[in-house]
């Protein structure tokens, strides 16, 4: 080779992962904390602008620069010698947090990450902690507490929630749309329920029922850690339980485990010190049993996403990198590990669900390379119908279409989901994500189902 | 276990989605895994099979072909063979003109050159440059991509058949400077009202009464290829009709809404040829010695195993990273193919930027059956073919060449895996 003494560095090229070099001096972004270093994240954007067009937010905010501008280029305008004087622009809190960004991103630019630092930072020294904004987006933020309180009394909150006059007042006082209804709470939480079943030890005894019939070992090492997110605990544990009757009927005991929110409300709130408990909750009761030989499962696509992705790119906790290296959405653990396509491909549809689907991919199982799983599985049922109604957001983005001012801007990202849902052939929805499925109802007035309510339906009952 | 298929391809641009498509077609059942979006959007959405040979302009690429080297992807396949391709694609993917000939249009493109293609989107159709009819381009003032007082000074130095002149508006509503080429499309989709003069006027007429004043007298219309994503049609007929005159998209640089069309369109083709796909995460490694077993598509750090009989290694080349480079070499990532280039990187290009750059045809090295060999000539894997930019030996760029090879190679390839399955 005929390179010479001006040559920087002997270091290989790796192209899609940051590109450092031997001159790289670590930046500390926040000199407090331990924060991540982003600069090799910046270093990498090739302003391809890729990014840019994947962002709903900025398909119809006119106001929006888009994640190119909140991430990499924010980033090195804070870096600059008098880049105190920078402050993080407003707009990141229009940023609705749906990650679409980093599965465009062919350079592997962290974007979410970096907006979650932004915002983070933002919050903690830019928002006034008395104003109704910071206080309006850490109810929101805390959904658990909320639902954990209204569970204790679900009739009385339940019409108490959407009380007229309360949610008129509430949007005046604090800035929630009186335009949604809050969702129902369930009479008996998933975990009320989970106990009556007898808990671990009653799953042990029907998983290991279930092998018998299956002609697997008894002591077959098939266990997951079922980790139900609050919604399915609270509002919908229809899909909790209806996840716990595939999983035994494959001949798999489950645990549930002691866990907090996944964080996923907290992070587009930038309420990263919330975040982190609960992630120390998740992470430290998580790991034990991945250590045990259990893997992780999660039936919201946002909190599998959470524990994959974020956890490990905002905190530095114990064990939180073999959390997330062994946590799968629900389906996608039966598809690697179990022949279900095969078994669908034999079962027939009950006739207690509906017949045809409209699906929408949420944002979240996009992320994770989730977005045809239930197309793709459910074209081998036979008497059922899926149509993906299209890649488009549904807009609430969680919390974000629950806030008055963000209210219009999510309906309008929501508009051509809406339009495609009308044109499929079916008045049932279908997606994986709880507040996705809160806008489908609310833009349609379809019902709307959990893909693993289906694989239930064909395939236990 | 493993994910299981019959064809497993690796890749999901033009050749990878074509391959999949030949294959399911022909009876296979077929899985594609695509990292990340394809470079399409990148690209201009136009459908070139042979642009030029060395400086000439080429009339009929099929006539054209043999003149090729005896190894360019072409040449491999057969010129028969890359007619059928072109006719899979003609049959399967909607919204494209040019079928009905088999020599090149001409296209004027946003920097106002004119380029031969063989396939154009419905949307750029009443802008081919060899219609005589005199032009108006429209540009909008905060979207510098098009300069169209530029390009239609260019066009006309051309020497297109018409007059060419151009003009800058302001876009109608309260864009921002940067908006982006989707906030464009959006509101032309959606046709949402917009404040003109204090009134609330529709997207598309707002823009047409802007335009109007400035016709005087051309008989065809360019915008920026911004007119709609969902409902393109639909809005280049309301402004054609609101106007009076042809309306047309000129074809615009990264990021590119026609080439987001055309990607659409290709999925939504893949997706009724009922061959399964997903996109997100990407294949690191394989097991296997003369046949690869196994595949591993990483997860968010965990490594899943997906099996099939035949493979196709379809992950594009240098810009889509399906081949790497560094200081030391020049490689193809997940199979570790050989991929021919001089041991000194001095040699890998040229001084001008137009010159004949080693690099443009870095690619593995394949022969006419498309399957990899390694440096002594001998196959890789007696399972895995190779389609599109990872193929080596030709300069895509230069030849106006790269969406023809991607379908001839894809399309050869994914037949000729559905007919090797045991």
């Amino acid at each position: 080779m005929s390179d010479s003494a001006d040559t920087p560095t002997e270091e290989s090229f790796e192209p899609t992962e940051p590109n450092t070099g031997e001159e790289f001096e670590p930046v500390q972004v926040f000199p407090d904390e331990e924060t991540m270093d982003l600069r090799p994240g910046a270093d990498s954007c090739t302003k391809c602008s890729t990014c840019d067009t994947n962002c709903p937010v900025a398909e119809v905010d006119d106001e929006f620069p888009g994640p190119k501008f909140q991430g990499p280029e924010q980033w090195r305008l804070k870096q600059t010698d008098d880049g105190d004087e920078f402050a993080v622009d407003d707009s990141i809190m229009d940023c609705s947090n749906c990650m679409r960004c980093d599965d465009a991103c062919p350079s592997g630019v962290p974007l979410s990450q970096m907006h979650n630092e932004a915002r983070g930072e933002y919050v903690d020294e830019q928002m006034s902690k008395l104003s109704t904004e910071y206080w309006r987006n850490r109810i929101l933020a805390n959904y658990r507490t909320s639902a954990w309180l209204a569970s204790k009394v679900p009739r009385i909150a339940n019409v108490a929630m959407n009380f007229g006059p309360a949610r008129w007042v509430m949007e005046k006082t604090l800035g929630v749309t009186s335009e949604r209804e809050f969702p129902a709470f369930a009479t008996e939480t998933f975990s009320e329920w989970w106990a009556a079943q007898g808990g671990a030890a009653g799953s042990r005894e029907r998983a290991r029922e279930a092998r018998e019939r299956r002609g697997e070992p008894l002591d077959a090492d098939k266990k997951v850690a079922y980790f139900h997110g609050c919604y399915s605990e609270y509002n919908t544990p229809e899909v909790a339980r209806a996840l716990v009757r595939v999983y035994e009927h494959f001949g798999y005991e489950i645990v549930v485990p002691e866990q907090g929110c996944s964080g996923t409300p907290m992070f587009a709130n930038g309420m990263l010190d919330d975040a982190r408990r609960h992630a120390e909750v998740n992470v430290s009761s998580m790991a034990d049993l991945v250590e045990e030989g259990y893997d992780a499962i999660a039936s919201c696509t946002s909190c599998s996403l959470a524990l994959r992705q974020e956890y490990p790119e905002l905190f530095d906790i114990d064990g939180i990198e073999d959390v997330a290296e062994n946590t799968f959405e629900s389906i996608e653990y039966l598809r690697i590990h179990e022949d279900v396509r095969g078994a669908l491909q034999d079962a027939e549809i009950g006739d207690e669900l509906a017949e045809e689907f409209a699906y929408h991919a949420p944002c979240h199982a996009r992320n994770q390379g989730l977005e045809r799983q239930a197309v793709e599985l459910f074209r081998d049922l036979d008497g059922v119908a899926v149509e993906d109604v299209g890649d488009s957001c549904s807009g609430i983005s969680g919390t974000y279409g629950w806030k008055d001012e963000k209210y219009e801007k999510s309906m309008a990202i929501g508009e051509e989901m809406f339009d495609h849902m009308e044109d499929a052939e079916s008045t049932t929805g279908m997606t994986e994500c709880p507040t996705c499925s809160m806008q489908m109802e609310h833009g349609t007035g379809y019902d709307i189902r959990h893909p693993i309510e289906l694989v239930a339906a064909a395939l236990v009952e | 276990m493993a994910i299981d298929s019959e064809v497993l391809v690796v890749g999901g641009g033009l050749a990878g989605v074509t391959s999949a498509i030949a294959a399911a077609r022909a009876g296979a059942d077929v899985r594609l895994v695509s990292y990340k979006q394809s470079s399409l959007r990148q690209a201009s959405g136009l459908i070139d099979v042979l642009g030029y040979v060395g400086d000439e302009v080429v009339v009929d690429p099929y006539d054209a072909i043999p003149e090729l080297h005896e190894d360019h992807p072409y040449r491999l396949v057969g010129v028969e063979t890359v007619r059928d391709a072109m006719a899979l694609f003609d049959e399967t993917v909607d919204g494209y003109h040019g079928d009905h000939t088999e020599t090149n249009a001409l296209l004027p493109t946003h920097g106002g050159t004119v380029k031969p293609t063989a396939r154009y989107p419905a949307g750029a159709a009443e802008g081919v440059a060899s219609d005589d009819r005199d032009t108006l381009l429209v540009g909008f003032e905060r979207l510098v991509d098009f300069d169209a007082p530029l390009a239609a000074s260019h066009v006309e130095a051309a020497g297109a058949p018409f007059s060419a002149d151009g003009v800058t508006i302001t876009f109608p509503g309260d864009l921002q400077a940067d908006a982006k080429v989707t906030r464009y499309a959006k509101l032309l989709d959606q046709n949402s009202p917009v404040a003109v003069d204090g009134r609330k006027v529709d997207t598309r007429s707002a823009l047409a009464q802007r335009v109007a004043s400035h016709l005087d007298g051309h008989e065809r219309v360019g915008f920026p290829a911004v007119l709609g994503d969902d409902h393109t049609d639909a809005v280049r007929a309301t402004l054609a009709e609101e106007l009076g005159v042809a309306v047309f998209e000129v074809p615009m640089g990264p990021p590119s809404l026609p080439g987001l069309r055309l990607e659409d369109r290709l999925f939504d083709a893949l997706d009724r040829s009922g061959a399964r796909y997903e996109v997100g995460n990407p294949v690191v490694d394989y097991e296997g010695e003369d046949r690869i077993e196994r595949v591993v598509v990483e997860r968010n750090g965990s490594r899943v195993p997906y099996s099939a009989d035949q493979y196709v290694l379809a992950t594009g080349g240098l810009v889509s990273k399906g081949v790497e480079s560094d200081r030391e070499g020049v490689r193809e990532p997940i199979f570790d193919c050989h991929v021919p280039h001089p041991g000194d990187r001095y040699d890998w290009f040229e001084d001008g930027v137009f010159d004949d750059h080693a690099f443009a045809r870095f690619g593995v090295d394949v022969g006419s059956d498309l399957r990899p060999r390694g440096a002594s000539g001998s196959v890789e894997f007696e399972n895995l073919r190779a389609a599109g930019a990872t193929i080596g030996g030709y300069d895509f760029a230069a030849e106006k060449s790269g969406s023809g090879v991607s379908i001839a190679t894809g399309y050869a390839a994914g037949r000729a895996a559905t007919e090797d399955l045991t």
